[in-house]
């Protein structure tokens, strides 16, 4: 019996490879969003690579009536049944910083959002006794930068809060593993300048899948950005505060 | 953000440019872009000239379109959007006993390249070309996506198939994979004295796969000996693929010097034992057995390389031993060498395949073997044959038109669907492709 994956923001660049690698796993997936279109078209792709099965289904982080259809294919699915979390939003801090109406949408979709859907889904898991959930966060919300703070702490929040759930589900056999991934080769990057250690979405995907078989609890990817936000995190606040990076 | 400003080459790294490309990963990015600011399609860069360049313009790169719409385990019919590559359809389909229908040398190819440049493999002269198996085409246009087939669209169908890219970027194709015994290939080789011989033995081939490996720096009564590869799909159990290597540095000049070129042709060739021998081969080995080393253009140094390829008529052989002897006699010649006779299938306008012999041959760029090239395009001409655009970095507009004589109904259809020129490339203005006179 296949696993089946339901997976939050499936149009992102590096779950869309997750998801490629899953299928030839043979799992199931529900490739959850909101642009139907790209979804469906993912999920043919899946079909045809060797998922069991593969179908989209519309979800909306900012419209909690939006998640009854994942998660009543969660009720249906049988065996396993693992989350993958890859949404969230990133507005230039100069938009955000004109207009702070903004806060609660990019809140909503790297942290709240998510958080309610996994709130919704726990039970379920916890009665199954197995699964795991995988958390997106990034590095970017291990410390409050001046270039994108409001994103950098939805993304913190989302860490505790996986934290948190980690410290719950693992009582009952569900793993959960916090991802924070460095500056990746996606459609959000494209275009950035000076991107250091930019990786390929396929190297971050096989990573996570790597991390989920090991039980990991974070993982950082590529690795390098472990012991480059170790430095960061270790900066005092005083030095840091006068620091732009 | 849409545009990135990049620095990037053709194959051959003679040719580079300099622009803004846009990498889509939905279709509704793809159309809003066409809508907003069109700019030719562009996939792996494996052509080798300028055919995949815009010069200070924008370009859009399709590798992330690269998803199987639509799959039929019953007929094999196939729908895939235009980023897919080549190899990759086939390390997916291959082990299910279907293999894409022609497969060019190299499976980092996209579909869309495939179609743009109407490429053939192996199965030429019994399978015709790429573009021939297209059964649908998906065009994205300002207006958004527009399906064409060649039944209803027959001249913008043929302006597309083999048409460089300028009827605008294709978003997905439909086509059928061929039904193969399994996924492994049994491969024959055999060594070819000379040139009489290697004609010989090619027409008489009725092998499904057949290509010829030749020594082009052999002179005199060895002239035009090689090897001949004939194939056929088989089932079998085989060893799973070693790890792809990568050339990490540029080779210095006097890695392809002629005495160490000699060297290694007069060793590949008695590799194969006199009477030559069948084993079975990983099928990506057989068909892509340069692809196991990344970024082998490297080995041709700083300046880059050339690949000359041409088509002549099957009466005009002779004419392409003179060529040989010219190439043996002027000792630039790069170990990769390649003759096959063709059939006469081609699906375009601008398609390359002729009913004929195909020559290519890699030289390092450095004066003489641009001298060379040019003097073997002239004997092309005269044999009434046809230099391939997408290995092309050199030719003359006006060889190119005399080589080409449907570039007229080729013309009149992109003109008709992109007056302004926008999907133009370095290739299509230095050949002034898109001028009528």
């Amino acid at each position: 019996m296949s696993d089946t994956w339901i997976i939050l923001g499936a149009t992102s660049t590096i779950a869309r490879v997750m998801a490629r690698q899953l299928a030839e796993q043979g799992a199931h997936l529900v490739l959850a969003g909101r642009d139907m279109g790209d979804l469906e078209r993912s999920a043919s792709d899946c079909s045809a690579r060797g998922a069991a099965s593969a179908q989209a289904v519309a979800f909306d982080a900012r419209d909690p009536e939006s998640f009854e259809g994942a998660l009543a294919l969660a009720e249906t699915a049988e065996g396993a049944v693992n989350v993958a979390v890859f949404v969230g939003s990133m507005p230039p801090q100069e938009d955000m910083d004109a207009d702070p109406g903004l806060i609660a949408g990019v809140v909503t979709d790297s942290f709240t959002g998510p958080a309610a859907f996994l709130t919704r889904i726990a039970p379920l898991m916890e009665a199954r006794g197995k699964g795991c959930v995988v958390g997106v966060g990034s590095v970017a919300g291990d410390r409050g930068r001046l270039g994108n703070y409001i994103y950098g702490a939805a993304k913190a929040g989302f860490h505790t809060y996986l934290s948190g759930l980690r410290n719950r589900l693992g009582r009952s056999g569900v793993h959960v593993v916090t991802v924070k991934p460095g500056t990746v080769d996606t459609a959000m990057t494209w275009g950035m300048e000076a991107l250091p250690f930019l990786a390929p979405p396929e190297k971050v995907a096989g990573d996570i899948l790597r991390a989920v078989e090991k039980k990991k609890n974070v993982l950082y990817t590529p690795f390098i950005w472990w012991p480059v936000m170790t430095v960061i995190k270790s900066i005092p606040e005083g030095v840091f505060k006068k620091l732009k990076i | 953000m849409r545009w990135k400003t990049d620095t990037y080459t053709g194959w051959g790294r003679v040719h580079g440019a300099t622009g803004a490309l846009a990498r889509p990963e939905r279709a509704s990015a793809l159309e809003a872009l066409i809508a907003e600011e069109p700019a030719p399609a562009i996939g792996m860069r494996r052509s080798y000239g300028d055919a995949c360049l815009a010069q200070d313009r924008r370009a859009v790169d399709m590798t992330r379109l690269d998803r199987v719409l639509e799959f039929d385990g019953e007929t094999g019919a196939l729908h895939v959007e235009a980023g897919a590559r080549i190899g990759d359809l086939l390390a997916v389909f291959a082990p299910r006993g279907w293999l894409p229908p022609v497969m060019p040398g190299t499976g980092f190819a996209t579909v869309g390249g495939g179609i743009a440049m109407d490429v053939h493999g192996k199965n030429h002269h019994h399978a015709g070309s790429f573009g021939q198996h297209v059964t649908e085409i998906t065009l994205m246009t300002g207006a958004g996506p527009r399906v064409i087939t060649p039944e209803a669209d027959a001249a913008l169908f043929k302006a597309t198939v083999g048409g460089l890219g300028q009827t605008g970027p294709i978003l997905s194709a439909r086509f059928g994979l061929l039904k193969a015994k399994g996924d492994v290939m049994v491969v024959t080789e055999r060594r070819v004295k000379d040139w009489e011989q290697f004609l010989t033995l090619l027409d008489g081939s009725d092998a499904t796969y057949s290509v010829g490996w030749i020594d082009a720096t052999a002179r005199g009564p060895a002239l035009g000996r090689g090897i001949l590869e004939e194939g056929e799909t088989g089932g079998g159990l085989i060893k799973p693929a070693k790890r792809s290597r990568k050339v990490p540095f540029d080779a210095p000049g006097f890695a392809l010097a002629p005495p160490i070129v000699r060297a290694f042709n007069q060793a590949y060739w008695r590799r194969v034992p006199e009477a030559g021998r069948t084993s079975v081969k990983r099928i990506d080995d057989f068909f892509f057995p340069l692809d196991k080393i990344h970024d082998w253009n490297r080995l041709y140094g700083r300046q880059g390389f050339h690949q000359f390829q041409c088509v002549v008529p099957l009466d005009q052989a002779d004419a392409l031993r003179n060529m040989l002897v010219h190439i043996a006699n002027s000792g630039f010649a790069s170990p990769l060498a390649v003759l096959k006779r063709m059939g006469p299938g081609r699906g375009g306008f601008l398609s390359f395949p002729m009913e004929g012999y195909t020559l290519a041959v890699d030289f390092r760029n450095r004066p003489g073997a641009v001298k060379l090239i040019n003097l073997l395009e002239g004997m092309t001409e005269q044999a009434r044959g046809r230099l391939y655009l997408a290995k092309d970095a050199l030719a003359t507009t006006g060889r190119i038109r005399a080589m080409y004589p449907d570039h007229g109904a080729w013309l009149a259809e992109v003109l008709a669907i992109d007056p302004e020129g926008h999907f133009a490339t370095d290739l299509t203005r230095r050949l002034k492709l898109r001028e009528t006179t």
